[in-house]
């Protein structure tokens, strides 16, 4: 069974129980700097092994760059 | 209206304190007085070397999506300069996201110092005054540090000083438009309205923006595009820290006031009537 969310603005479907942790592993390669937001709100990393998705979810996966 | 004759009167008793003193932001100590934006540079190898030229001891970063973002080689070479990262929220139009922008950099870079953009459009880039006043309060409250970019009007800079913000940063002109300080009169009065660091951000196109910044009593001088575009960065960085240390020493020697006709330097006394 899979749901229907949103990452950094794509659709994208993913198997029910996918957890933040494993979305981060998924779309980045050593997270150590990575940060995510869930619909407007942190998902702090301790939080991400615990934290489930859910469908119409919208996350953001953000990483370091660099800016002014 | 010549801005010198302006700035001149407005100018407070100069500071008697060694010119290149280091100075206290948010709590820690920086003997480098340019804090450096890292956008727009071709490569990492070329970031580092602009860095090193520099003698920064900030730099501004980014939070944006994995796919788009540098990641972290580009923490990598930062980390090798030793420099402090300073992250920011450009691209926030609202409180709400500048916050939001905030939190995450504290989650990603594992620091509460922010330096906070809450923009108005994408065609200026000039600071929103309502919502950036608004994000600085909630940040403060949420234990940020905060360096507000804002404009260069002083009593915004007042208030903003006056709810917690750790540095004020006004700009010179619009960001990216290498226009120098438009308006020197208000970075001079700002200097004089609040006690916490000021920090000229944004506008800087060349060596002397950057040296009339300090001459006019700013603390520090924050700079992004005016190195990184430049045709060789490596070299205006270095242009840009012997321009802050210059701006710094010339602010602190107390420059002569301007005359409206000359006065000789080599005395009358003595000239032979040939």
């Amino acid at each position: 069974m899979t749901i229907s969310l949103t990452v950094n603005g794509d659709p994208v479907e993913l198997a029910d129980g996918t957890t933040v942790a494993a979305l981060v592993a998924d779309r980045t390669s050593g997270h150590d700097r990575v940060a995510v937001a869930r619909n407007g709100d942190v998902v702090p990393r301790s939080s991400w092994t615990t934290t489930e998705l859910s469908p119409g979810d919208r996350l953001e996966v953000l990483a370091p760059t660099a800016g002014g | 209206m010549n801005d010198g004759e302006l700035t001149e009167e407005l100018v407070p008793a100069l500071e008697q304190e060694e010119a290149t003193d280091p100075f206290s932001l948010g709590g820690e100590t920086f003997t480098s007085r340019l804090i450096l934006g890292t956008g727009g540079l071709p490569s990492l190898e070329v970031l580092e070397r602009v860095v090193r030229a520099s003698g920064t001891q900030l730099v501004t970063v980014a939070l944006r999506r994995v796919e788009a973002a540098a990641g972290s080689a580009m923490l990598e070479v930062l980390s090798r300069c030793g420099v402090r990262l300073l992250p920011n929220t450009a691209g926030c139009q609202t409180a709400r996201e500048a916050v939001l922008t905030a939190q995450l950099s504290r989650e990603a870079f594992e620091t509460d110092w922010i330096k906070l953009e809450v923009i108005g459009d994408d065609r200026t880039l000039l600071p929103d005054a309502v919502e950036l006043m608004d994000a600085a309060e909630q940040l403060v409250a949420d234990g940020f540090t905060v360096l507000a970019y804002t404009t260069d009007d002083p009593i915004l800079g007042r208030r903003l000083a006056d709810v917690g913000c750790a540095a004020v940063m006004p700009l010179g002109s619009p960001i990216g438009s290498g226009l120098g300080i438009r308006n020197p009169y208000n970075i001079a009065l700002l200097r004089e309205e609040v006690s916490v660091p000021v920090v000229l951000d944004a506008g800087i196109g060349t060596a002397s923006d950057a040296a009339l910044a300090m001459e006019l009593g700013c603390d520090a001088v924050l700079l992004a595009s005016a190195v990184t575009r430049a045709r060789e960065p490596v070299q205006m960085a270095l242009a840009m820290r012997q321009a802050v240390e210059g701006g710094r020493l010339a602010r602190g020697a107390g420059r002569i006031p301007r005359r409206w006709l000359a006065e000789a330097s080599t005395s009358m006394q003595g000239l032979p009537e040939l």
